[in-house]
């Protein structure tokens, strides 16, 4: 019985809506990864309508509306949305790029079953966890005019993109276990090289004219102990595909891993699901070597939940 | 009174020249040069340090001290190669590009005549290229790094807005040859390969028409 228990709590940590794995992902990432230039031609044969192909109708209107949430939450969701990030942040070029979780790669693939709370999930709960955790903020209730637009987006997005078959590019690269365990000091290494100038030195990001142009990777106003790139194999496969924005492909595996670790060793906004003991929620929650929730990174036990920014 | 006022004035005005004596003055290089034979910089950036579109002289009112600063280190170090430029930052010490950095950062962004928006086919891919990119290419939007219509970001994004797009152009091209290789992570020599020579034109003359207010939504 505590074995099942066991088995259950692990796959319900890989099935958790925009915070972790991608149900039934048929790792259709390529052993050796091709160079960003023709990673997205050559691996993902399935290619989204254009987005001047938009009918202008009323059905048009609610892609676009679901194509502005996705960019711009904090203005066309304001209610749900908790810090300085968008969906487009994490999922590039509006949705729409391979091996950045694209929605044509998502859609498809629901309903999906979640034995996290032991039914089928449809495709607007999934979003709903998006809000919760990555955004921390709050889930729209289903049928809220949000998740209506985004959903038709996501559907239109995917038009002619067999149902229930897992296309290649969907989600984010697995990458191999690194060669070296991942590391802190490594990552700082690789944080202060690559990352700092965009992401600044706090990883706090940076605005200009009122926006976030480059996203806060930790700290009160990035995703929460809940969300998906808090789990160091994401974050590490959403890096190595996507960063330094517009170089994807350029670090090093390991360079990828080490800075991923490094990254999620920093404090963030609570988990929603926070039972009142970090160690209870990291038993309920987290309990897999990819998460560093209420492990003691430095001398700082992770999970408290109030970042000093 | 007015006699208290004018006296601290005259004392205030002493006591600054004293302090200032030894370190170069941002503004008098910029009027006057530093004499020791680099000609003044408003001969070809304006006296507000605006620029001069047509002959592609930037403008400098309003950059960050940073990345003025490291312009003209870059200049004289090579990594940015300007028949014109280098010879100027060549000539001055490592204290007066410091002061002179500092004397642009702090002028007002100037008043800036836009130029006619580009029309048609070239409208359109301007803007695409500055909002979105081109992803097909791994190409970012020019405003993801840039910001909003293109306004600077921090001390290492400068702006594209306000400045002409003859000298936007004329960067893209240095970047696509090699004469400019001093960006931090190879960031816009990445941008600039992936560019046709239409899209350069297109983009360079989207921003020279935009204005140096962001406007307030984001484009979609
Ligand atoms: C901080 C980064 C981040 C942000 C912000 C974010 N997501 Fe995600 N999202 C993830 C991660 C990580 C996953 C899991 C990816 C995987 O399974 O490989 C994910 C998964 C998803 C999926 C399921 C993908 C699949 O293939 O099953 C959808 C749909 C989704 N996100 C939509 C959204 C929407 C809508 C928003 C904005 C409201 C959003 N995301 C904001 C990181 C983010
Ligand atoms: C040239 C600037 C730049 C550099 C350098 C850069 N990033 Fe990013 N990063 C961005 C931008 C811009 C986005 C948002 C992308 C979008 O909205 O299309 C982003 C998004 C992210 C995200 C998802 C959003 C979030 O805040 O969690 C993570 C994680 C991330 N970057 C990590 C890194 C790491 C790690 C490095 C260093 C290896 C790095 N980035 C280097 C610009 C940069
Ligand atoms: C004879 C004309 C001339 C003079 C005098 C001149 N400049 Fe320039 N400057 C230029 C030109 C032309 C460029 C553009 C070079 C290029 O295309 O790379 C330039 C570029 C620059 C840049 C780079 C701006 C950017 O946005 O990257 C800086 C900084 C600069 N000049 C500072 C100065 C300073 C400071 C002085 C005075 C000490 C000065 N210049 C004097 C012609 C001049
Ligand atoms: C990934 C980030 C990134 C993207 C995307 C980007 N740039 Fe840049 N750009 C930079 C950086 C960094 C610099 C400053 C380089 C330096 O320090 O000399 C720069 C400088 C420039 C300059 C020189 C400005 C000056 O005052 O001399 C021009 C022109 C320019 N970029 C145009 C563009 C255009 C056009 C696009 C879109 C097609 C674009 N950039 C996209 C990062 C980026």
């Amino acid at each position: 019985m505590k074995h099942m228990r066991f088995i259950l709590l692990g796959a319900a940590l890989s099935l958790a809506a925009c915070d972790h794995a991608t149900p039934q992902l048929a790792a259709p990432v390529a052993k050796n990864p091709a160079p960003a230039t023709s990673t997205s031609k050559k691996q993902s044969a399935f290619v989204p309508p254009s987005e001047s192909d938009i009918p202008n109708d009323d059905f048009g209107k609610q892609i676009a509306l679901g194509r502005q949430i996705f960019i711009d939450p904090a203005r066309y969701a304001k209610a749900y949305v908790g810090n300085q990030l968008s969906c487009e942040n994490c999922h590039l070029d509006a949705g729409r790029l391979a091996q950045s979780a694209p929605l044509w790669g998502a859609y498809p693939m629901y309903p999906a079953y979640r034995s996290k709370n032991h039914h089928v999930n449809t495709f607007a709960e999934r979003l709903q966890g998006c809000f919760n955790y990555s955004m921390n903020g709050k889930a729209p209730p289903l049928g809220d005019p949000v998740l209506v637009a985004l959903e038709t987006y996501a559907y239109w997005m995917a038009k002619g993109a067999p149902v229930g078959a897992s296309l290649p590019g969907r989600g984010y690269p697995k990458l191999a276990k690194p060669a070296l365990a991942p590391d802190y000091a490594r990552g700082e290494t690789v944080f202060k090289r690559d990352c700092a100038l965009c992401h600044g030195d706090n990883g706090q990001g940076q605005q200009s004219a009122g926006r976030t142009v480059f996203p806060p990777l930790w700290g009160s106003q990035s995703f929460n102990w809940g969300a998906g790139m808090e789990q160091v194999n994401f974050a590490a496969g959403f890096i190595k595909a996507n960063m330094p924005l517009g170089r994807g492909n350029t670090l090093t595996d390991q360079d990828a891993w080490d800075v991923a670790y490094f990254m999620d060793a920093h404090e963030r906004p609570q988990d929603p699901r926070f039972t009142g003991s970090i160690q209870a929620t990291r038993a309920s929650y987290h309990d897999t070597p990819d998460s560093l929730y209420g492990t003691e990174v430095n001398g700082r036990m992770l999970g408290q939940g109030q970042p000093t920014d | 009174m007015n006699t208290l006022r004018a006296t601290l004035m005259v004392l205030l005005t002493l006591w600054g020249s004293h302090a200032l004596a030894d370190a170069p003055n941002g503004a008098t290089i910029a009027q006057q040069g530093n004499g020791h034979g680099v000609a003044p910089c408003l001969a070809c950036h304006g006296a507000d340090g605006a620029g001069q579109a047509a002959a592609g002289f930037p403008r400098l009112a309003g950059l960050s001290q940073a990345y003025l600063r490291k312009q003209l280190d870059d200049f004289a170090g090579g990594t940015r190669v300007n028949a014109t430029m280098q010879p100027v930052a060549n000539g001055l010490s490592d204290a007066e590009r410091d002061a002179v950095a500092t004397y642009y950062s702090k002028l007002p962004a100037p008043a800036w005549t836009l130029s006619p928006a580009p029309s048609g086919d070239a409208a359109q891919t301007g803007q695409a290229l500055a909002v979105r990119g081109n992803w097909t290419k791994s190409l970012p939007g020019c405003e993801q790094c840039h910001g909003p219509d293109g306004v600077g970001v921090g001390d290492h994004f400068p702006p594209l807005s306000g400045q002409s797009a003859v000298y936007l152009s004329n960067q893209l091209h240095a970047w696509q040859q090699g004469a400019r290789r001093n960006d931090p992570l190879q960031l816009m020599q990445n941008v600039a390969t992936r560019l046709s020579d239409a899209d350069i034109a297109a983009v360079s003359a989207w921003y020279a028409a935009q204005s140096m207010a962001p406007s307030k939504e984001k484009q979609p």
